[in-house]
């Protein structure tokens, strides 16, 4: 065991840190000041900007391959600069479905013309990925699909709905499950298809999420011609019928390590300290330390995932544990700011959007739950039914 | 950066593991509490001063291993597992490191309980004589028994002359070292009692048909020790990093402890009132071994600090709690 970093991460991360003061800063000035959220038609632009800077400067996807845009960073070096990045105030990631849901997917099953048709331009935001899983009739249970596409002449004909689709009123492509075998049901006969948003017949819908900001879309599919090649390498990541192991292989990933790095709520329970020195509430000192063991208890664990993962282990339904930390944590910290700022909580934006946003932890990336199924099922071996 | 243990600690931990499941049975912790007084089955003790366990941190010059607070704490999970009836914890990791001698000798202290735990087994006792640290044999003890809510640890005040006392260190900050050493045993006991309660139900759960099916099918059985799992997968790594941060002497090791015995505390509670509920009423009896684990957890708990009162010592650190010192006066 050792639990001091190297000299050659700690010099990662002073470059890091310094690069995100540097261009944060700058990014903010182009922006005249607090941007819009990046869930908003006006915000998404200028986070675009953002990402390209990141892309740049070769930020963008710091462990993937340099070929693709990326630097070949460690995991550790990943955990580094999330780290970092929420430190120095960075804006959320607009990019972060297809970055981190989509691409390790796409390095697992897709061709290399996939994944050099894909990855490079995602990196560089050229490309902007939604996840198109949920539809009006199957969310927790998502094998209830119904969304079809069939095999037509060079490609794929496609009809039905995807929803919950986050900032699918933006994002230039759509990934996600179709029904490709219509006498299946259930997991089986579903395709991953790979879906450019401009196509005829695709008509998106924004819609305000709970935070007021047009994070949702309904994406429409009605008689849409998909073309095999609408995507380099082919529109179909994995073997047609094998959509559901595909697609698992991404939740997992969602579910685990690269969705919610400890960095994010490091940095929340940073601010709240500064907001619970100044308000002096004696009565919030038990939750403050909790909230802070907490959010070291994190770190910790997501040490030993990587630890763990370095040695080449993957990630089991431990990852169900994690979702259920870091989405309860969440919430949490802004309960406590909530109390801490009392009335003021009503006028203070950057607080109760994070508060709402918090509250959809629980929720997205399958509810806690079917976490909890899930950990009960795997892990501690209950009976399914 | 490297967050595993090295193999020899791994299989220390194994050895042991081996060594609880054998000798000490749910009938052993039976018997702990209807001995009387003195006459605590030796057989588990004495084995496990033959595997060298509790030399371990006996500084070599006095015939121990030297071993760091890394070395044992998976050890101790063991031993919380098993619900070892004996001050492991106590000789071993409390007063091993200030011990003249790795002789094999039971040592007790009620430094950091309401009393000492074993107090008529123990051929020794680590008691305080104003900040200093010292030791007394079990002839120049008294021993006044006091209940336990668990039985088995056999719980007694010791009283002693000031004559009879072998001063080990008049340092405090030994005495604060000797404190955190407390805290993080008793963490990794909680975490071993987390699982063997958590354990104990599944095997319930999974065995015991309500409506024609086993009851762990239903989801609020699930979605409970769900909970229990995960406190338990956070607060391992907690208390691994404290023992870490002991053995390398890390600034920050008061709170990392104070971390450790917190989320352990809070898990092993949680572990014990869920076990209980998924039991349901064969649970609530002397009968069913469940009792025994429960017990000890409850013990446990405040022993060497609660876990909000760890949770102060955090705040304090954050100094986010400076505002409730001084509003106090």
């Amino acid at each position: 065991m050792d639990l001091t970093w190297e000299p050659g991460h700690e010099r990662f991360r002073t470059e890091a840190r310094s690069w995100l003061e540097r261009n944060v800063r700058q990014w903010r000035e182009m922006c005249g000041g607090t941007p819009p959220s990046g869930d908003t038609r006006e915000g998404f632009d200028r986070h675009l900007v953002w990402e390209r800077m990141l892309h740049e400067a070769r930020y963008a996807a710091v462990s993937w391959p340099r070929e693709f845009g990326g630097r070949d960073a460690s995991l550790w070096e990943w955990l580094i600069f999330e780290h970092e990045y929420y430190a120095a105030g960075a804006p959320p990631r607009i990019t972060q479905n297809g970055i981190f849901l989509l691409a390790p997917t796409v390095f697992e099953y897709g061709t290399d013309e996939q994944r050099a048709g894909i990855l490079r331009r995602m990196s560089a935001a050229d490309d902007t990925w939604c996840q198109g899983w949920s539809e009006p009739s199957a969310g927790s249970d998502l094998a209830a699909i119904r969304s079809r596409a069939e095999r037509v002449d060079g490609g794929w004909r496609i009809n039905g709905q995807k929803t919950w689709t986050t900032r699918g009123a933006f994002c230039t492509h759509l990934f996600g499950l179709f029904r490709t075998d219509p006498e299946s049901e259930r997991h089986r006969g579903l395709t991953y298809l790979l879906v450019p948003l401009d196509l005829p017949g695709i008509s998106v819908r924004g819609f305000g999420r709970l935070d007021g900001a047009e994070g949702f879309a309904d994406v429409f599919f009605d008689e849409v011609y998909l073309p095999n090649d609408a995507v380099p390498g082919g529109v179909a990541l994995g073997d047609e019928g094998q959509g559901w192991a595909v697609a698992m292989a991404t939740t997992s990933s969602e579910r685990g390590l690269t969705l919610r790095s400890p960095g994010r709520y490091r940095a929340t329970l940073e601010r709240l300290l500064v907001l619970a020195r100044e308000a002096g509430r004696p009565d919030l000192c038990d939750r403050l330390a909790d909230a802070w063991i907490r959010v070291e208890a994190y770190e910790l664990s997501t040490l030993e995932t990587v630890t763990e993962l370095v040695r080449g282990a993957s990630i089991g339904a431990e990852s169900s544990l994690s979702k259920l930390w870091w989405s309860e944590l969440d919430i949490e910290l802004h309960d406590i700011a909530r109390a801490l700022l009392g009335p003021q909580f009503e006028s203070n934006p950057e607080w109760h959007r994070g508060w709402q946003f918090a509250l959809a932890g629980p929720i997205y990336a399958g509810t806690n739950e079917i976490q909890r199924n899930i950990a009960a099922e795997r892990l501690l071996g209950l009976p399914r039914r | 950066m490297h967050f595993a243990f090295d193999e020899d600690h791994r299989s220390f931990a194994e050895s042991t593991r081996d060594l609880f499941a054998d000798r000490v049975t749910p009938d052993t912790i039976r018997e702990a509490w209807r001995a009387e007084p003195g006459q605590l089955d030796p057989a588990p003790w004495q084995a496990m001063v033959e595997i060298g366990l509790l030399a371990a941190h006996v500084p070599e010059t006095r015939g121990g291993l030297g071993l760091d607070e890394l070395a044992t704490v998976l050890v101790f999970e063991e031993a919380g597992y098993a619900g070892v009836p004996h001050p492991i914890v106590e000789t071993t990791l409390i007063a091993g490191p200030l011990l003249p001698h790795a002789d094999g000798r039971m040592v007790t202290t009620d430094i950091g309980s309401n009393g000492a735990p074993w107090a008529a087994e123990a051929d020794q006792f680590l008691v305080l004589e104003g900040s200093s640290v010292a030791l007394v044999n079990a002839e120049d003890v008294t021993v006044e028994p006091i209940p336990s809510i668990d039985g088995a640890r056999r719980l007694g005040v010791p009283s002693w002359s000031a004559e009879s006392t072998t001063v080990l260190t008049r340092d405090p900050r030994e005495l604060e070292e000797l404190t955190l050493r407390g805290a993080l045993g008793t963490a990794a006991l909680q975490l071993g009692l987390s699982r063997r309660v958590l354990d104990l139900a599944v095997d319930h759960v999974c065995e015991r048909e309500q409506f024609g099916v086993a009851i762990g099918s239903f989801q609020a059985v699930k979605h409970a020790l769900a909970d229990v799992a995960k406190l338990i997968h956070f607060a391992r790594p907690a208390v691994h990093r404290a023992a870490y941060s002991l053995a390398t002497r890390n600034r920050e090791r008061g709170i990392h402890v104070a971390m450790a015995k917190s989320l352990s505390g809070e898990a092993a509670e949680l572990a014990a009132r869920v076990s209980l509920q998924c039991h349901g009423a064969i649970g609530y009896t002397v009968e069913h071994d469940l009792q025994l684990y429960l017990k000890r957890i409850w013990a446990l708990t405040p022993s060497w600090g609660d876990p909000r009162s760890h949770r102060t010592l955090i705040a304090d650190h954050l100094r986010v709690g400076e505002f409730a010192t001084t509003e106090q006066g």
